[in-house]
Parts: C-alpha cells; sequence; structure tokens
C-alpha cells in the first residue's frame, strides 16, 4: 500500500511479532508470554524444581525454623557499575535471609515490565538474576510476569521472595543485643550509592567506584559454623549504617558508642561524598551488614569475616552500652562526641 | 584523603584548642559567616573545644536559607509551567515558599531536576531544543562565575532557551548590615573561605576598620576553624583589628582575577531581599542589560505578574537566626512545629543551615562523653 508515494504500513493493532521490545502481549497470557517464558525465563533460570511450570513451587520439609522475606527493586538506571537490578534482586533478599540468621533456599522472581523495553535489556537482566542464583546457590523456584503500559513503569521493577532455614539454636534478633557488645561493619561503606548516583547524574569520580552487590550468606554460615555467638545481625541498605545503628539501638532499648575513625570508607568514596556533601554513614550499601558480638568474640569474629572477599575490609568500629538508651554517639575524628541521627527525607546535594 | 585528613588530626586539634584557651582572658562574641564552617563546628563538635567565654554565633552564610519566600514563589510558578525544565541545586527542592516547595511542583508533575553544575543545564538546554531550560541561579561569590560562564556560552551559541532566575546575593553587604544594626553584638568575623577563594579579601579592609572589627579569613575543615578562632581571639586580645588570612592554601588577597572579571562582565550588583532580614542594598547581582534575554524573571513576567506578594510563615525566626541573634534551639518552634520534614524555614532544610544542623546533630541534650576505650582504631 503507498499513500504520498510512500510505503505505508498499518498501525493497526494486529499480532505484533514483539521480537524486540515487551509489548502488552507479553503480560497477557498468550503465545507472547509463553515465548518469554521459554526463552528467556526458562532458559536462565531452568532446575528441577521450576521445570514442572506448576502455579507454585513445592519441596517437603523438616522439623525447624524456616524465615521469609520479600523485597522490591525499583533501582535507576538498572545497569551500574559492579551490578545490575537482576544481581541485585537476588543478592539483597538472600541477604536479608542471611539477617535472620538463615541459609537461604529458595527465591521467588515477579518482574513488572514496562511496555515498550528492549528485550534485549530484559534478557541481560534475566541472566544476571541467573547467574547471580547460581553464584549464590540459591535457585529461583517460581516466578510472574505482567507487562504495564508504556510509561507506567521505569522498565523494569522487580520483586523477589525468599525462604531459607534457620539453623537448630541459632536466634539473630534485635533484642538479643546486650551492653559491652562488639559493634563490627563488614567492609568500606557506601560503594553502592555513590556508583548508582555516578551514573544517575553522569557525575565522574577518580578511581571507578563500584557498587558493593554481593551476597554475604556464606559469611554468616561460616561465622554460625565458627562458633560466634551472634547477637545480632543487619544489612546496611537504604539510610546506611547510621539509620540501622539507630533503629536497632531503638529496638534494643540500648546506646551505641561509635568511633568515626574506625568506619571503613574508601578513598574514591570519601572523595565524591565530600564533593557532593553526602555523608558515608547514610550512604546505601549493598553487601556490608554490620555483627553484634560478644566482645571477647570480636578478634575472632573479624578473622572470620576477613578469610572472605566481600568482607576483606571488615572493621571493629563501636561498642554498644547501657547509657542513652535508643541512641548513638559517634566519637568524631577530632575526638569530640556528637549524636548520630536518623536522617530526615533525601539526603540532598549541596550547593556549593 | 590528602587535603582532607591533615586537617582532622586530633592531636593538631587539640593543640588549637589549648592554645585558644591560653590566649583568651575575656568573653568575646565572633561570628562565622558561611554556614559551611557553622556545619563543620557542629557536626566535629568543635564547640565543645573552646573556652566557656567564646560565644561563636552562626551567621547568614547560608544562600539558601536567605532566599526571600517571594522568589521560592516564582521558582515554583516557572517550575510549575508545562514547556519548562527547572534546574536547581538539590537544596533548594525543600525550601518552602507561601505556595508550597519545588518538590511539590515534581510530585504535581512539573519537571523538577538536580543540578550539579551550571554548564550541566546548559547542555540540558541544548539537546532539548523545543523546552525552556530555566535555572535556579542560588549562591553566593562562589557560584557566580560558573553562572556567569553559561551565560555567555549560551550567548555565544545564540541559544534562546536557557534562562536564570537569579537569587545571587553578596556577602560583604550582609556583614555590614549585622554590624550596623543597633542590637549588633559580634566583635570579630570568621570570613567565608570559598568566597574569598573567587573575591580575595580587600573589601574586607575597609569593613574591618570602619566597624573596628577583626576580621579571619578562614576555611571549612576542623583545624581551619580552630585556627581562625585562635587567630582571631588573638587579634581581639592584642586590641589589632586586621584582615588576616588562615586559609592561604587557597585564598589570596586579590582572589581569582579571571572568575571576577566574567562576573563583572555579566552580573551588575542590585537590591535584594533577604528572607528574614528584609532588602539590603547591593546585596545581590543582577543579569546586566546585555543579557537580559537570558533573565527568566523578563521572559516569564506574564506569568510571574500574577504572582500575589509572598509572606513568610509568622512562626518562623529564621531572620533572628541569620543575624546570630538566635541559637536555633531557642527558638519556640525548633524541633517540634519545625522540622527537616516539616519546614517553617529554609534554615531547617539547607545542607548548610544553622537549624538544621543543630537539629541533626544536637536533638538530644547536650553529651558529655568519655568514650570507653574499648574501640579499636582503624585497621
Amino acid at each position: 500500500m503507498t499513500v504520498n508515494n510512500k510505503s505505508f504500513e498499518p498501525a493497526c493493532p494486529l499480532p505484533i511479532s514483539g521480537k524486540h521490545t515487551v509489548q502488552l502481549a507479553h503480560g497477557g497470557g498468550g503465545r507472547l508470554m509463553q515465548e518469554l517464558i521459554q526463552d528467556v525465563f526458562l532458559r536462565a533460570f531452568h532446575n528441577p524444581m521450576l521445570a514442572p511450570l506448576h502455579d507454585g513451587a513445592t519441596w517437603p520439609i523438616e522439623k525447624g525454623t524456616l524465615a521469609f522475606t520479600t523485597d522490591s527493586y525499583v533501582v535507576r538506571p538498572l545497569f551500574f557499575p559492579g551490578g545490575d537490578i537482576g544481581s541485585l534482586a537476588v543478592n539483597g533478599t538472600i541477604n536479608d535471609l542471611a539477617m535472620c540468621g538463615a541459609k537461604p533456599l529458595y527465591l521467588s522472581a515477579g518482574f513488572i515490565l514496562e511496555e515498550g523495553l528492549s528485550l534485549d535489556i530484559v534478557q541481560r537482566v534475566v541472566n544476571s538474576m541467573a547467574e547471580a542464583a547460581r553464584a549464590a546457590g540459591v535457585p529461583i523456584v517460581t516466578g510472574d510476569t505482567k507487562v504495564v503500559d508504556r510509561g507506567k513503569g521505569d522498565g523494569i521493577f522487580i520483586n523477589t521472595a525468599g525462604v531459607g532455614l534457620v539453623p537448630t539454636g541459632v536466634r539473630v534478633l534485635p533484642s538479643l543485643i546486650q551492653p559491652g557488645d562488639a559493634i563490627l561493619v563488614s567492609g568500606d561503606l557506601g560503594s553502592h550509592g555513590v556508583a548508582v548516583l555516578s551514573v544517575r547524574e553522569g557525575l565522574r569520580f577518580d578511581g571507578n567506584v563500584e557498587s558493593d552487590s554481593a551476597p554475604v550468606h556464606h559469611i554468616v554460615a561460616d561465622l554460625i559454623d565458627s562458633g560466634i555467638e551472634i547477637h545480632c545481625l543487619r544489612d546496611l541498605t537504604r539510610g546506611g549504617l547510621a539509620s540501622v545503628l539507630n533503629e536497632l539501638a531503638a529496638a534494643a532499648k540500648l546506646g551505641m558508642v561509635v568511633e568515626e575513625s574506625a568506619i571503613p570508607v574508601s578513598e574514591p568514596v570519601r572523595g565524591a561524598c565530600e564533593l557532593l556533601g553526602l555523608d558515608p554513614l547514610y550512604v546505601a550499601n549493598e553487601g556490608r551488614f554490620v555483627a553484634m558480638v560478644p566482645m571477647q568474640q570480636a578478634e575472632a569474629t573479624l578473622a572470620v569475616m576477613r578469610r572472605h572477599e566481600a568482607s576483606r575490609h571488615a572493621a571493629h568500629m563501636g561498642v554498644v552500652t547501657d547509657r542513652d538508651p535508643s541512641m548513638v554517639v559517634l566519637r568524631t575524628v577530632v575526638g569530640t562526641h556528637r549524636v548520630l541521627d536518623l536522617l530526615s527525607g533525601e539526603q540532598l546535594p549541596r550547593i556549593c | 584523603m590528602k587535603y582532607v585528613d591533615e586537617f582532622r588530626d586530633r592531636a593538631v586539634a587539640t593543640a588549637l584548642a589549648e592554645r585558644i584557651k591560653k590566649t583568651i582572658r575575656r568573653p568575646w562574641t565572633i561570628m562565622e559567616v558561611c554556614g559551611g564552617q557553622t556545619h563543620a563546628i557542629v557536626r566535629f563538635g568543635l564547640d565543645s573545644l573552646l573556652p566557656k567565654n567564646l560565644t561563636l554565633v552562626h551567621g547568614p552564610g547560608c544562600p539558601v536559607c536567605v532566599t526571600s519566600v517571594s522568589l521560592i514563589d516564582q521558582a515554583v510558578c516557572i517550575a510549575s509551567l508545562p514547556k519548562v525544565i527547572f534546574c536547581s541545586f538539590g537544596d533548594m527542592l525543600r525550601v518552602p515558599g507561601s505556595r508550597g516547595d519545588l518538590f511539590g511542583v515534581k510530585s504535581a508533575g512539573g519537571d523538577v531536576r538536580i543540578i550539579y553544575s551550571p554548564l550541566d543545564a546548559l547542555e540540558l538546554a541544548r539537546k532539548t531544543p523545543d523546552r525552556e531550560v530555566v535555572c535556579f541561579a542560588v549562591g553566593f561569590e562562589t557560584t557566580a562565575p560558573a553562572w556567569a560562564m553559561a551565560v555567555t556560552q549560551a550567548k555565544q551559541s545564540g541559544m534562546r532557551n536557557f534562562s536564570l532566575l537569579i537569587a545571587h546575593v553578596l556577602v560583604p553587604p550582609a556583614m555590614e548590615a549585622i554590624l550596623s544594626s543597633p542590637q549588633n553584638r559580634i566583635q570579630g568575623f570568621l570570613a567565608a573561605g570559598h568566597v574569598c577563594t573567587v573575591m580575595g579579601y580587600e573589601e574586607y579592609e575597609a569593613i574591618a576598620q570602619r566597624y573596628r572589627v577583626p576580621i579571619v579569613v578562614t576555611g571549612f575543615e576542623p583545624l581551619d576553624v580552630l585556627e581562625g578562632v585562635a587567630m582571631l581571639v588573638g587579634q581581639l586580645e592584642e586590641g589589632r583589628v586586621e584582615v588576616e588570612n588562615q586559609y592561604a592554601r587557597s585564598v589570596s588577597r586579590e582572589g581569582n582575577k579571571q572568575a571576577k572579571t566574567i562576573v563583572d562582565e555579566v552580573f551588575e550588583p542590585a537590591a535584594r531581599a533577604w528572607r528574614g532580614i528584609g532588602e539590603i542594598p547591593a546585596s545581590g547581582l543582577r543579569l546586566k542589560s546585555a543579557y537580559n534575554a537570558y533573565d527568566a524573571e523578563l521572559k516569564f513576567q506574564r506569568e510571574l505578574a500574577q504572582l500575589a506578594e509572598g509572606k513568610e510563615d509568622p512562626e518562623c525566626r529564621s531572620g533572628l537566626v541569620l543575624q546570630g541573634l538566635l541559637k536555633p534551639p531557642d527558638c519556640p518552634a525548633f524541633g517540634t512545629r519545625c522540622t527537616p520534614e516539616q519546614p517553617l524555614g529554609a534554615p531547617m532544610v539547607s545542607s548548610e543551615g544553622a537549624c538544621a544542623a543543630y537539629y541533626r546533630y544536637r536533638s538530644h541534650a547536650t553529651l558529655e562523653y568519655r568514650c570507653e576505650g574499648q574501640v579499636n582504631d582503624r585497621q
């Protein structure tokens, strides 16, 4: 057909093969959705529990305690130095299970895709999830996909839920934190937040900051196997170290004193934070956690942590006290003390 | 980190604090002009190292804080227009005007973006020729050269979709306004190091002599502030009135000539209303007439004409705080009806605002703390 001597293609809603971008029909239950499930999801995630393509995964359980958690991932941009939304969605939920002292068993993955998104991008994200799940040894055993109209999403949103098994005798809870406990941090802070900000805003920093996104369940398992009496664990995601310590101090009704000079922050992250007026203690991490353990086990805990790449720079940075309940006090680099409070709203980059 | 760690050294800080204690004999009240210095003082607890008879007063040196409600209202009005991409430094987004803040505009669908440099905004205008890119040009003498650069580049390339809503303020007129107030109790100034990096400090010599106040140009790291205080206390005790330069690694007497030249090329002094203080003659900048095409107030004259006069929240005492007449915790609304989540005034919002500094670092009773020494040093 030609109109004005130009070739004309009908723009009516005929079935479109949609080989290159996400179509609404990819979530509609028809042929396109089956193609997406077979060609993209199953090919990447394949495992025996997923194979039956049932409405859910089933497995027998032994006696014991289960841990169950969920988290949604909406990071922008989808790809950033050191990771992407896919690996983040796997590692984040695995880490939430690990913070309960659990051995992660299985994950679910729910996708909300935006119409018009390149299928290559979907493929890259899914491959990255599959790779992260394989590396962590935690299979994705059930899933779901929905497609929303163009402009109603931000490319891809992912929800993952996870189930884990807490070993007999292990209890990891804020209420178990004791006065005199050592506060340890598993590595240097702020890399994830700075890495994401740098690509989002097109900023360049010396030293190429990469996200610290990583699973930490094997570190926790090693701590438990090594006989460390863990009182509490918490991953340092949104709000960073300062927010987490405040939450834990409030939950435990105890005080915490933290030595600023003992908190590990890499040089490029410090530089970027100084430049932007951000405080690394409030910047997000995706592969870091704090541990509260009895003071006499502090050194042993550090030794176990430092055996693992993701916690090679673990440090002893503070102590739990029964003074000033619910308050976190920072001993500054110049030797004075101040309250380390919760942040109000988002950290805003400063003006000059 | 190089150029940072050496200015945060604990032993040197203690030694400087000792020097101040040995020098001081009488009570003195001094003002740190810049909000960056206020934050260093509160963040590092430097005031707890200083003798009790030295009173530090926080000055008006936060450009976000002193931007008038009317200007915020203008920004909100322009940012709400469908064809506009409104660019601002992050601090300004949460500052309340009388018709809400820029975050409100963003959540209502306005295109409001955080920028880090004026040249980023220029690039954005280049990439979006069918949109009007309007920038909230806020700052002291420090940021003026970058805005001037952006405007000259826009003019050279004949761009028509780029303009500035100017809220620029100048430091010396504000210092003079404080000194000539009958309520003034400031006996010496720590001048703002970054501003002087651009402008130099020749201007301050006349102010020092006219009002008989010693001035020390001071940096922003803990040791800078402590050394600045030590130099200022030294002058006060010896009865000297001079402009001294603590921040010599960055500041020269004549400042940055290139930066000053481009500012003079593009801007001229103009009266400016300061939030909570009122209008101060020749205390702001405006574009010279050759650059009128880049003035958002002129470009959006028709839309702005419909705006009612902006009113500050009557409960907010930020004017007194900015003049050093009230400490933030002494304000009846502090931490109760005024918090960073629900601010009555800008000093509770800005990263350099005195109220925010107190709220963030001092929202609890003053701490008398001795560390138990159980914490290891960095491994």
